[in-house]
């Protein structure tokens, strides 16, 4: 029997590719150079390569390879999420691993690895390189949850991390083992073909409690209710360059896979029976989230419940399963990266050695210490509660306009209210740095040093969430552009 | 519809049944006339010895995880061995590219020093 060579069109993953072979070049760098800071550099050189192949792509035909993954507008614009995630975070880490003696190219290739599989989860159009993406991200982002091997906090989030992780991917497996039972086919197109009315297959139990583990494997990676309980603690005890990417880069993965499945493969059997569950979730997730947060005296844990609230926002765009919705998305993910790593930025300067300094009263005069940290936090924490005119305002009311022209105005009414209740815990961190003088012990604590990178990362953040806020003109023809192909 | 679901119900309870079943039954069932060479640990037909509890040199950790690695990858050698001549080009790059991941990672733990016992 002959065997039939496949054509592999390996544009359709040159992104990845790219992303790829640097971590590759990082490893061999690493084994060759003593000064480590160099690798960091040389990654962010590949990540640039990797946005340039990205925006050549980007605009032109959809190209797929072998139905597995393809790169229409929908991942290519995912793809620049992802590199803006971990460019930022690269920048941040570079300065924080080098106060910390914790320089390793290790950090720089995992980073990238991961990078690139979260830009496969975008990309896949079959469960099982989904899956693939899935854990390729995962198991770098454990280890990297642990780098900090010197501080107990973070061997015990990189192993509660990889723990719940392993679980939540043997959910997500069982919900592709049922689905191919029910469906015959991994593929997203042909279970969506499967679904289509005249086949008579909506409502199809096993296919649907099949979706329902998907939605548990997803739930768990973007931190939304009730599969939130690792994140405080993951986030808390990782550090915080590593909090930074993973806080943005881990839930776009998650929603960027959830979204295509939800719109190619499901679409009216996930509105039949699936939507009213994912809004309850979305609405505790906000929920849970805000109020947990109101309760942390620590800064960086606030975050962390912070960024359980925010997966709830986002949530309300996937619910309507709408173009709409998913340019919200988009357009909520970008802006996320952007203020989000900036505030843990922030975060990981106060930070002394062994989680000190990041607690509330940390952030006390910080206004008279160091004004344009002070400045540069406070505009990212205005950007968290979506106050115009900065650039978290434009995410929720796409977003939350998706909700309202599905007809689920009561969705986005609930959005609204916890932006309020999310307000008063935003907000203290201001009051802390420009209305409370300095305590004994503040001023006592070592002078904050601002290395190079990290300002760049700050002006960076500070830069695109403003402009991005008063102009938000170009992001919302970028998102425009992520098309299913 | 809820009804729908009803088939995956009994699936559920047939499935803890037969596990429970499985596990009880024979407790109670099966004959059990123990001599030392049955109750003694089995590994692969290998006299056991000694205490399972005692300490084991830290870096044989990492020999034996590098020995599971590339004990595997060399699997993939052997489908693509056969196949040669089917394959042509196609599976010669595709072997390349994968001999090159391994010999790179190969260079990397040796440079990291992982094959040194200190």
């Amino acid at each position: 029997m002959p065997i039939e060579i496949p054509t592999l069109n390996v544009i359709a993953l040159a992104p990845q590719i790219v992303v790829v072979v640097t971590a590759l070049v990082v490893m061999a760098l690493d084994i060759s150079l003593t000064d480590k800071r160099v690798v960091g550099y040389v990654s962010l050189l590949g990540l640039a390569a990797a946005a340039v192949v990205t925006f050549a792509l980007l605009g032109g035909p959809a190209q797929a390879i072998q139905q597995m993954a393809v790169s229409d507008g929908y991942a290519l614009v995912l793809n620049l999420v992802f590199i803006v995630t971990a460019a930022l975070a690269i920048l941040v880490a570079l300065g924080y691993l080098d106060e910390r003696e914790l320089q390793h190219g290790e950090y720089y290739a995992l980073l990238l690895f991961s990078t690139a599989g979260m830009m496969l989860m975008a990309a896949a159009t079959d469960l099982i390189v989904v899956f693939m993406g899935l854990e390729i991200m995962s198991v770098a982002l454990y280890i990297l949850a642990a780098f900090n091997h010197r501080q107990v906090g973070s061997g015990e989030a990189g192993m509660k991390y990889f723990i719940l992780g392993a679980f939540a991917s043997a959910f997500f497996l069982y919900g592709v083992a049922l689905l191919y039972g029910a469906t015959g086919s991994t593929n997203l197109h042909a279970i969506g073909e499967w679904f289509s009315p005249d086949r008579g297959n909506l409502g199809d139990p096993l296919a649907l409690v099949g979706l329902g583990l998907l939605l548990i494997g997803f739930a768990f990676k973007v931190a939304a209710v009730p599969f939130q309980w690792w994140t405080p603690d993951v986030y808390h005890g990782a550090p915080t360059s590593v909090t930074a990417f993973m806080s943005v880069g881990a839930k776009a993965a998650g929603f960027a896979a959830l979204v295509r499945i939800l719109m190619v493969s499901f679409d009216q059997a996930f509105t039949l029976d699936w939507q009213l569950v994912l809004a309850v979730l979305a609405v505790l997730t906000m929920t849970v989230g805000n109020i947990a947060a109101l309760a942390q005296k620590d800064v960086k844990r606030m975050l962390a419940y912070s960024s359980v609230a925010h997966a709830g926002y986002i949530l309300v765009g996937v619910v309507p399963a709408t173009m709409t919705g998913v340019k919200g998305v988009l357009f909520y993910l970008m802006a996320y990266a952007f203020m989000n790593i900036g505030a843990f930025a922030v975060i990981a300067v106060l930070e002394h050695r062994d989680a000190i300094g990041t607690a509330l009263s940390d952030y006390a005069g910080l206004s008279t210490r160091k004004p344009f940290l002070a400045l540069a936090m406070a505009v990212f924490m205005f950007s968290l509660t979506g106050i115009p005119p900065f650039v978290g305002f434009w995410g929720k009311l796409y977003v939350f306009r998706a909700a309202v022209e599905a007809n689920m105005s009561w969705l986005a009414v609930v959005g609204v209210i916890n932006s309020a209740i999310s307000a008063f815990y935003y907000l203290s961190v201001v009051v802390q740095m420009y209305m409370r003088t300095p305590t004994d012990e503040t001023a006592a604590a070592p002078a904050l040093r601002l290395s190079g990178p990290v300002v760049v990362t700050l002006a960076l953040a500070l830069v695109a969430t403003v402009v991005l806020g008063l102009w938000p003109t170009p992001l919302v023809n970028l998102t425009a552009l992520g098309i299913f192909g | 519809m809820p009804s729908d679901y009803v088939p995956i119900l009994i699936y559920l309870l047939v499935a803890t049944f037969i596990a429970a079943f499985a596990l009880v039954l024979p407790h109670y069932l099966g004959p059990r006339r123990p001599n030392p060479a049955k109750s003694d640990t089995i590994e692969s037909g290998k006299l056991s010895y000694g205490d399972a509890r005692r300490r084991v040199p830290v870096q044989y950790y990492i020999v034996a995880m590098v020995f599971i690695l590339f004990d595997i990858e060399v699997l993939f050698f052997y489908p693509w061995a056969v196949l040669f001549w089917d394959l042509k080009w196609y599976g010669l790059v595709q072997i390349a590219i994968f001999a090159f991941l391994l010999v790179e990672s190969y260079i990397y733990i040796w440079k990291k020093g992982a094959f040194k016992w200190k």
